[in-house]
């Protein structure tokens, strides 16, 4: 019988000169690449090219290059069609894929332009001056009550109470144990608590050598109510009901059994092997009044902490996300069809929902609209590589951003997209220990605080040459962006003016 | 709610409560009080339709409900034993990880949802939805016992625990709807009497009880009987069918990577 007819993506060459046969290459590869018979081989056609053999080789020997082979070229069926057709004719199974789309999407931060001052009103400079990036997540009051003390001294009055407080607005988005690894969680939470943030657990529960970063985690409960209980509900600061998630809007999740080792097996409280499966939706959630009903249940399991509600961007998002914040959210969280996965369907990653960007600004806009936009905190996630996507997103009227794929890049990922196989060679989204060993949490805590601060001191800049000196200035200030390349409808569902005007 | 409208008398140990028009966050929170102050008994009348009773509650506490209870009854609950001396309605033991629901009438839809510890007992029927995705971690497997018949998707989801269904009272309508363990990947389900073929999920199949089931079942009987004072003594363990998943993995081909 004939094997498979998809050609390898990538092809692996070892320079036999310069390799002096240390095997370092065999013992990092996750997804067996090499082999040693009397001189170190690679199997091409497992390489998934992320660069741990590569980094790892002492002696340079390693190359990696996308396969030349020469397809005839076809201005619809491009090569990753025929592929994906190959493998389906082969397999009859949904083409799985991890983190966010790859297609090339109009990506609207992409088209949008920050302001700066010039002569009329003075720029600041944050090296000399106070910069403000605090930021609180969740309800404000409808008017802020004055007390007046003993020596006339005015102050607001509980106008943050039961509010998280973030030293700077951007916070890690949730992603769960037994998708990522332990000691991911563990950098993730020693870098939240480092930096004054906060890190989400995603939906596998939390690892009980964790809950010491109680005051810098959000808990999450979703469909498949993994390790949810009364304890796990209090060791955060706020409870997270999952929803949706960006990259697979409308589905659940199949966490495959290859990842649930014993000791994701007891936090998720699930028999080791078997897959994890999350039911596309709550099946106590079937309306408003349903998700109304479960954010108070949480609400009075926790003493009334604040309750997020993370959900997908998809056509409707403004009326949703109003239903939302009338059922008794403080903080929505959306994530966009750009946001990362462990494993999703290609076809619902790339094709399901609608741009972060473009939700955000009609959330923004219909919140305020009905006079209900302190009812609840905006938190933006799906594709938020940097501080200036950071510093868009809040102008488009986020109150905080959520990071998934940036802090994984940040230890080490390459986004080769093969998460759901569980060998991840970085580390990250694996379960097999040895593996899980590589990444210190240490070492990986420092680079999210790097990555973290630099972000902030970038957006302390752009506040300067803004002429602002709080976060809370830009919020929702779109009068400072402006659009170059976006059509009229998109500048006008935005509210940003073009370039030049 | 002003503190009278709270009538509360605690003597000892054990308290009661009239909880006639009072609102569930007030009724709640005099029970977390109550719990905190070192009550074990706390008996709450009037009960019509209140939400979220003893929900994230971790004591073993005795609850005697008179009056129907509202939504979400014991969800997250770790550990107290509720009774209720009337009809339930959805959401009871959401999530909940341990302690003892005993219901003596009929209970709503989504019952005992993603529970992981624990006895739910419901002496009647039971609505739809029920016992989706329990699940089970070496010693800790939660239970659900029913004395009548349940609505669609009964034990859809489910990873882990045990469910009974007596099929007990009046009518003729099958013991269970349709969709019997769609989607199950662990855990068993206990019926009295038959279903037909057309009613089970995909990824369930009948087995015949072995000595093992015959005794849990038994076992069960035995303490369903002695908590609802119902007398099931005519019903035999060989009168159960068991359906159990084929598959721990049913979606497991389901994907090319």
């Amino acid at each position: 019988m004939q094997g498979s007819l998809i050609p390898n993506e990538f092809v692996v060459d070892v320079d036999h000169q310069r390799c002096r046969r240390c095997k370092r290459c065999i013992l990092n590869c996750g997804f067996g690449v090499f082999d040693f018979q009397s001189m170190t081989t690679a199997d091409s056609s497992k390489c998934v090219a992320c660069h741990r053999c590569v980094m790892f080789c002492p002696e340079d020997a390693i190359t990696i290059t996308r396969n030349p082979l020469a397809f005839k070229e076809h201005s619809s069926w491009g090569i990753d069609s025929r592929k994906a057709i190959w493998k389906q004719a082969e397999s009859s199974g949904m083409i799985l894929t991890g983190m966010g789309t790859d297609l090339p999407w109009l990506n609207v931060f992409d088209h949008l332009l920050i302001d700066a001052c010039q002569v009329t009103n003075p720029s600041i400079d944050p090296l000399r001056e106070p910069m403000e990036l605090r930021t609180y997540l969740g309800r404000k009051p409808d008017k802020v009550e004055i007390e007046v003390d003993d020596k006339g001294k005015p102050r607001a009055v509980n106008s943050v109470e039961n509010n998280i407080k973030l030293e700077t607005p951007i916070i890690f988005s949730g992603m769960s144990y037994g998708s990522v690894s332990l000691n991911t969680h563990r950098a993730l939470a020693i870098a939240a608590q480092r930096l004054g943030t906060v890190m989400n657990t995603g939906e596998g529960g939390l690892h009980r050598e964790l809950y010491p970063y109680k005051d810098n985690i959000i808990v999450q409960c979703a469909s498949g109510r993994f390790g949810v209980h009364s304890e796990y509900l209090n060791a955060g600061v706020a409870v997270e009901i999952k929803i949706g998630q960006g990259a697979k809007p409308g589905i659940g999740g199949h966490l495959p059994g290859e990842k649930i080792g014993l000791e994701v097996s007891g936090t998720r409280m699930i028999p080791v092997g078997t897959d994890a499966l999350s039911p596309a939706p709550h099946h106590d959630i079937y309306s408003i009044e349903d998700l109304r009903q479960l954010i108070y249940a949480l609400k009075e399991a926790t003493g009334y902490k604040p309750v997020s509600v993370k959900i997908a961007t998809v056509h409707n998002v403004a009326a949703i996300a109003s239903g939302i914040a009338r059922a008794g959210a403080d903080i929505i969280y959306l994530d966009g069809f750009r946001g990362g996965t462990g494993a999703s369907p290609a076809v619902i990653r790339d094709h399901v929902g609608i741009p972060m960007e473009i939700a955000l600004a009609v959330v923004d806009s219909r919140l305020r609209q009905e006079g209900i936009r302190n009812w609840v905190s905006i938190i933006a996630a799906g594709g938020i590589r940097s501080s200036a996507d950071v510093a868009k997103a809040i102008a488009l009227g986020a109150d905080a951003v959520g990071v998934g794929t940036a802090a994984l890049i940040a230890l080490g990922c390459r986004l080769c997209q093969k998460c759901y196989t569980g060998n991840c060679s970085w580390g990250i989204a694996t379960q097999r220990p040895e593996l899980v060993d590589r990444l210190d949490p240490d070492w990986g805590a420092e680079r999210l605080v790097n990555l973290i601060n630099s972000w902030s001191l970038e957006l302390k800049e752009i506040l300067g040459a803004l002429g602002i000196n709080a976060i809370e200035s830009l919020r929702g200030n779109r009068e400072r962006l402006r659009a170059l390349g976006l059509d009229s409808t998109v500048m006008e569902i935005l509210e940003v003016k073009p370039a030049g005007v | 709610m002003a503190d009278a409208a709270v009538k509360k008398k605690m003597e000892g140990e054990a308290a009661e409560l009239d909880a006639a028009g009072v609102h569930y966050r007030e009724l709640n929170g005099r029970v977390r009080e109550l719990i905190d102050k070192g009550c074990k008994e706390i008996v709450l009348n009037g009960v019509n339709g209140q939400r979220y009773i003893a929900d994230g509650i971790a004591s073993e506490v005795k609850i005697v409900i008179n009056g129907v209870p509202g939504n979400d009854l014991g969800a997250f609950m770790s550990g107290p034993h509720i009774i209720v001396n009337d009809n339930a309605q959805d959401c009871v033991g959401n999530t909940m990880n341990a302690g003892k629901i005993i219901i003596k009438g009929h209970a709503g839809d989504v019952l005992g949802y993603g529970m992981r510890g624990g006895k739910l007992f419901v002496t009647g029927d039971v609505g739809y939805r029920v016992g989706i995705h329990m699940k089970s971690y070496k010693k800790q497997v939660p239970v659900i016992v029913a004395g009548g018949r349940a609505g669609d998707f009964f034990g859809e989801y489910m990873a882990g625990g045990i469910l009974v269904l007596l099929g007990m009272g009046e009518g003729d309508r099958p013991i269970a709807g349709s969709y019997l363990g769609t989607g199950m990947h662990g855990g068993a389900i206990y019926m009295r009497g038959s279903v037909s073929d057309s009613q089970l999920g995909r990824e369930v199949r009948v087995f015949d009880l072995e000595e093992e089931d015959r005794k849990l079942v038994a076992g069960l009987l035995e303490e369903f009987q002695a908590d609802t004072g119902i007398d099931y003594s005519k019903i035999k363990p060989a009168e159960f069918m068991k359906l159990c998943p084929f598959s721990h993995r049913p979606y497991g081909n389901m994907y090319v990577y």
